[in-house]
């Protein structure tokens, strides 16, 4: 009898032990992908010792906080079960548009990303509205419209590039300047991201969002107006490839009508990697941020390394496939881990 | 009422019909014309004027609309009708369907900036069998399938030209890097291979080739690159950078970081997109071949095929401002190639940068 009962407690424990475990896993996820930045950074660094300087660091931040900015957008829109492959096509209409304005008008920088974000937010209505309203799959609708857009931007320029010359000073200032000595693109991506911490974890609105994402049904049995959540996350996403638009503009100097083409794929990676589930319902902003850093290194680090040209995009497909398939499996066993417990 | 309507419709296509017959059966004996003695006045002289037609590789291209620019001033010149013609997306399918097009209406010559070396010989084969003149121009088609390729400089001057500006830039001395476009680029690896010949002179002894990075021609990944190399090889004097996405987010990077001066920047880059790195001294000079020239050249080119030239090896060719060519050998085929490219300074980018 007794010893029967301290089997049992002994089981008991073992359980939640392994419980305990497995449970951490599941925030281990984001320690996991720690983990493999450090060991990538140690790798690069030992290979190339100019990797881990301060200026180097500087300017790796800097050319991954625009990918940042977009990325946070499309984890909302992933979240609802959705996709945009539009956004590629909004930051060059917006950075065209408003390209062509400075170098006419040479308005108050502020304007500038204010007209460029109205501009991408139009977009993303219209995605929101083809999509909740009308009932088009996200994918195709997005699809349309990165045509249309991209369309749009060369008949806007006629072909034509906005080059450095025609801008202002001020305008390029945007992307050049400093707050207390970091980056203005560094600042623009910190505060996006703690307000998107704050809406997305603390606020009705942004747990109505993962609610449509994780259950479409029980979300509208609740009282949830799903499709002003649809057109909510992709006017914001719009609104964010908008800014990232004339960021992108001020920072290369230069307006072209294929900018960034493809971008959007490279954005849907950075979710990926930061656990951000294609089937909805998952994804953490935190996640997200780990996402772009590691793109932001290993896009930074690559021509470091002094890999062949020919290996530097199958080397950056590997090691998104690898961290994709290590958060597949861990997500499996926390899945299991589950049903485990449920049975108890 | 009705009837009368119906017997119109009806003679209207027969109408059609006997005039499509009579195309038809033009097109080979003009070509028996174009095959004897007289048959150069004959073509411009049937017709009225000749029709000369320019097939860029896409529409909305600022570089293809300024070499139409010079083909239109040379037909111009010339005398003659210009038909512009280019397909809205970059490829070989939009440019058959055009130069079909083209064969029905029956023009003189064709000049096409291909957008495929291959893909395209069986129309333009079909269009020389009709009579009309084929010439590719900047990007080449093969030579079963055109008559003379106009060349927009010559690669091996673009090549040393490049390595000739660094040197004098850092004074023959020192680390210096390339910057190209993707690993995959013809042009920019032939003109590379061209700078590596020129590096063997002793002159240059003193300079060494550290690194080939290649920026894909976009502007994130050059600006990645560029920053790459400044860290990798702190000593580096000199990037050459033969593309024009490339060279404009290197002159950006130099100039964000303060570097005028102490790294000089040259290449191959469009002069509005470089105004700002020329006049700042990040690129004391860089060069570019001009696309009105090109196009002009073409135009004169065909003018001379339709009188009669055939783009023979040791043949001239006039072209009308800018001298005479004689027409050299290109792998199978022949070609002219229109000298040294164009340099681009600090005194004269001002009045270029409107341009293109």
């Amino acid at each position: 009898m007794n010893e029967h009962v301290i089997q049992q407690t002994d089981n008991i424990e073992k359980h939640t032990l392994s419980n305990k475990l497995l449970a951490n896993i599941s925030k281990f996820r984001e320690l996991g992908l720690i983990v493999f930045i450090v060991i990538l950074c140690a790798f690069i660094q030992w290979r190339n010792s100019s990797f881990l300087t301060i200026e180097n660091i500087n300017d790796m931040i800097t050319n991954a906080a625009i990918l940042s900015i977009l990325a946070v957008g499309m984890m909302l829109v992933l979240v609802t079960r959705g996709i945009d492959l539009s956004i590629g096509a909004i930051i060059a209409l917006s950075g065209m548009i408003c390209a062509q304005l400075v170098s006419q008008f040479s308005l108050n920088p502020l304007l500038i990303i204010l007209i460029g974000i109205v501009i991408g937010i139009v977009c993303g209505v219209l995605n929101g509205v083809l999509i909740a309203k009308i009932g088009i799959l996200p994918i195709i609708a997005t699809l349309a419209l990165m045509n249309v857009f991209r369309g749009l931007t060369y008949r806007i320029s006629n072909g034509e590039w906005v080059s450095s010359y025609q801008m202002t000073d001020s305008f390029l200032s945007i992307a050049t300047g400093k707050v207390f000595g970091i980056n203005n693109l560094i600042v623009i991506a910190i505060v996006i991201y703690i307000i998107f911490y704050y809406v997305i974890n603390h606020t009705v609105i942004g747990r109505q969002i993962y609610a449509v994402g994780s259950n479409p049904e029980s979300a509208k049995v609740s009282g949830i107006n799903e499709n002003k959540i649809l057109i909510l996350v992709y006017s914001t996403l719009g609104g964010l490839s908008g800014l990232a638009g004339v960021l992108w503009v001020s920072k290369f100097a230069s307006a072209q009508g294929d900018t960034a083409t493809g971008y959007e794929l490279t954005v849907i990676a950075v979710c990926i990697l930061g656990g951000v589930s294609i089937a909805g319902g998952a994804g953490k902003v935190s996640g997200v941020l780990l996402g772009a850093l590691l793109l932001g290194i290993l896009q930074n680090a690559l021509p470091l390394l002094n890999v062949s040209p020919f290996w530097q995009t199958g080397i950056q497909g590997a090691i998104i496939l690898i961290a994709v398939i290590l958060n597949t499996l861990v997500k499996r066993s926390v899945d299991r881990n589950n049903l485990v417990r449920r049975k108890i | 009422m009705g009837k009368f309507k119906n017997v119109l419709m009806l003679l209207l296509m027969l109408l059609l019909l006997a005039a499509c017959g009579n195309t038809s059966t033009e097109a080979p004996a003009t070509e028996s014309e174009g095959e004897g003695e007289a048959g150069t006045a004959g073509d411009a002289g049937e017709g009225g004027t000749a029709k000369y037609a320019f097939v860029f590789k896409n529409t909305g291209n600022p570089y293809g609309e300024k070499m139409y620019e010079g083909f239109e001033k040379a037909i111009n010149e010339a005398g003659g009708e210009v038909i512009y013609r280019s397909p809205d997306q970059p490829t070989a399918e939009g440019q058959i369907q055009i130069i079909e097009q083209l064969i029905t209406q029956k023009v003189s010559a064709i000049a096409i900036a291909g957008n495929d070396n291959d893909a395209l010989e069986p129309v333009l084969k079909k269009a020389m069998e009709n009579g009309i003149k084929v010439l590719s121009v900047d990007s080449a088609v093969n030579s079963n399938s055109r008559m003379l390729h106009v060349n927009q400089a010559n690669p091996e001057r673009i090549g040393r030209v490049q390595i000739q500006a660094i040197g004098e830039m850092i004074n023959y001395e020192g680390q210096i890097a390339i910057l190209s476009a993707t690993s995959q680029a013809t042009n920019q690896n032939l003109w590379i291979e061209w700078m590596q010949e020129e590096l063997k002179d002793p002159k240059y002894a003193n300079m060494e080739l550290v690194k080939v990075a290649y920026g894909d021609d976009l502007r994130d990944k050059s600006v990645s690159e560029t920053e790459a190399l400044l860290k990798s090889y702190p000593d580096l004097k000199g990037i050459i950078a033969p593309t024009t996405v490339g060279i404009a987010a290197a002159g950006k990077v130099l100039t964000d970081k303060g570097l005028a001066g102490e790294v000089a920047l040259t290449g191959l880059g469009l002069p509005s997109e470089m105004a700002s790195y020329i006049e700042n001294g990040v690129s004391p000079w860089m060069y570019l071949w001009n696309p009105i020239d090109v196009g002009y050249a073409a135009g004169y080119a065909s003018v001379e095929l339709v009188n009669g030239k055939t783009g023979a090896l040791g043949e001239t060719f006039e072209i009308g401002e800018l001298g005479s060519f004689e027409v050299v050998e290109d792998g199978d085929g022949t070609q002219i190639m229109l000298g040294d490219p164009f340099k681009f300074d600090s005194s004269n980018i001002s009045e270029w940068k409107d341009v293109y």
